[in-house]
């Protein structure tokens, strides 16, 4: 593995649900604040849309500002799913950077 | 020639309900758009987002904020609905520099829930809507920021 994904994804089965829980590693700058050296702002760099997918169906669609926090972090609950069912969840922010990771649920 | 364009119109109208509908039975969004995230204030953004429909204050949805958030740039939000058939859910904080936070479609396979982390610049309410049945329905709570502990 060369290099390690942004994103993290978690699940666990419940009786009635399976919690999928992810933490992605991101600035989410507002381009508000400045840097602290040279005292010139930051420019905006933020996630702006994140796609939730469960055995290649889209889940859930997001749409996000920089009003997340930074390394922003979600929590879904599926209704029913098995083990060994895929989860996939992918960004894309402003800049043109995205990322994907696919996650088998235990 | 009235009749006739009275007709042609009706046919407009069904067909571009029938399309809407068609869109909105989707779980995607669409396009992310820059007009939605733009620093105004929190009325401007609702009347971009909802028109002239009307919000409906409702006790169904329940928020699970911290009262008093000790970091406001990290802020954790559950929500949690027992609305049927909500699709949409979207979140805004009243006095940030954009009020628009994210919104989130919802697959019927999806339970209502939905956790999160954002940003407050202050002491304000967080706004939640939900779109259920081509019915938006909204509630807030009031939490309070206390930036570095040296806000009141």
């Amino acid at each position: 593995m060369a290099k390690r994904s942004s994103i993290k994804i978690r699940s666990k089965r419940f009786a009635d649900h399976t919690l999928v829980r992810t933490l992605i590693a991101h600035p989410m700058e507002t381009g508000l604040n400045k840097d602290k050296d040279t005292g010139e702002l930051i420019p905006e760099h933020y996630i702006q849309s994140l796609t939730f997918s469960h055995n290649g169906k889209l889940m859930s669609e997001c749409h996000l500002g920089f009003g997340i926090s930074k390394n922003p972090f979600f929590s879904f609950k599926l209704k029913s799913a098995q083990a060994g069912d895929t989860v996939v969840i992918s960004w894309q922010d402003n800049l043109g950077y995205s990322d994907t990771l696919e996650h088998h649920i235990q | 020639m009235f009749t006739k364009r009275r007709h042609f119109l009706r046919q407009i109208i069904t067909l571009s309900s029938y399309t809407t509908g068609l869109i909105f039975s989707k779980v995607s969004l669409g396009n992310w758009l820059a007009s939605d995230f733009s620093k105004q204030a929190i009325d401007a953004t609702l009347k971009q987002q909802f028109g002239d429909q009307i919000l409906l204050t409702t006790p169904k949805i329940k928020l699970k904020l911290p009262r008093v958030a000790e970091n406001g740039s990290v802020v954790p939000i559950t929500i949690t609905s027992s609305i049927d058939n909500i699709d949409t859910v979207y979140i805004f904080a009243e006095k940030n520099p954009v009020p628009f936070i994210a919104k989130f479609s919802i697959a019927p396979e999806l339970e209502t829930f939905i956790g999160a982390r954002f940003k407050m610049k202050e002491t304000c309410d967080v706004i939640v809507v939900v779109h259920a049945d081509g019915q938006y329905y909204q509630t807030r709570q009031r939490v309070k920021v206390t930036l570095g502990g040296c806000g009141g």
